[in-house]
């Protein structure tokens, strides 16, 4: 499945998630891990944790619906996968980022640009076995 | 008011998720792809959101406490070793396999997709492994998320 390649849509995107990232520092003094705060909705802590763990994935569902009403499309979404790879993936990965305290969001994006030593080693690290494990499942088992 | 500046705050980011294409599994496993169909655009995105929190970060640690809470609470684990170096490859491992990580696949919830719901249901199966591991004393718990 080819896809076009966005270099200004998706440094526009990836400068608001950068925005949500730092109002989300500014405003409650969290890292934007998207794994902690999924971890904190469904293993809560205690209740005023819950609630803003709730109304921040709440804000975050409601942005395709934004973009629909703005533009007219819901963002696209292609799916080159198995639903048994979905669930594979998932388990795999919510059980590595448990492990790493941390996801794209959480080292990629938060971790980096804190210059935390932690995720100057996992950013590398999942990057490339993320590229090893993509070529082994299309280019060697060839799915 | 605090609620309102969460809710707008998941909004954004999620906005930039849809807008950056990272939402979409086929650009992501496209960028892993190299050799083939490869689409760079999410270097793109990694580019875009570390030149926003670089120095918006800097920018709102001058204040002595963020605007709606006590204190800033950021990670105080520090150690290298296998667990995180392990756990990152085996995130890798899952995120290459599925084409979703949490961060895209909770605003792309909001498109009503079944596989979106299936990829966050068997990601909190896996950390809810994890935690039971760690509450086995079978690996050691982490010093911080």
């Amino acid at each position: 499945m080819v896809t076009e390649f966005t270099p200004l849509a998706s440094f526009g995107g990836g400068a608001l998630i950068g925005l949500g990232t730092v109002m989300l520092m500014g405003g409650q003094g969290l890292i934007f891990g998207a794994t902690s705060i999924l971890s904190g909705l469904v293993f809560p802590e205690t209740r005023p944790k819950f609630v803003l763990r709730a109304v921040l994935i709440l804000g975050m569902v409601l942005a395709p619906g934004l973009i629909f009403i703005l533009q007219g499309d819901w963002p696209v979404l292609q799916i080159p996968v198995t639903p048994l790879m979905i669930a594979l993936g998932g388990i795999i990965a919510g059980l590595g980022a448990s492990f790493a305290s941390g996801c794209t969001s959480g080292h990629g994006v938060c971790g980096l640009s804190r210059f935390s030593a932690r995720s100057l080693v996992a950013v590398p690290t999942f990057m490339a076995s993320a590229a090893l494990t993509v070529y082994l499942v299309r280019h060697v088992l060839g799915s | 008011m605090r609620l309102i500046h969460a809710l707008v705050t998941g909004l954004v980011f999620g906005l930039g998720i849809a807008i950056s294409g990272m939402m979409n599994p086929a650009k992501v496993l496209n960028f892993f792809d190299i050799t083939d169909h490869w689409d760079p655009s999410l270097a793109f995105v990694m580019i875009g959101a570390i030149a926003v929190t670089i120095p918006g970060y800097r920018l709102v640690w001058r204040r002595r406490a963020p605007l709606f809470g006590d204190s800033f609470q950021l990670p105080a684990a520090r150690e290298i070793n296998a667990r995180l170096i392990g756990g990152s490859a085996l995130f890798g491992i899952g995120w290459g396999i599925a084409g979703f990580c949490p961060g895209a696949a909770l605003p792309a919830l909001g498109l009503g997709r079944w596989e979106v719901a299936l990829f966050i249901a068997a990601y909190i199966a896996g950390l809810a492994v994890a935690r039971y591991l760690q509450g086995q004393a079978i690996l050691p718990r982490p010093a911080s998320t």
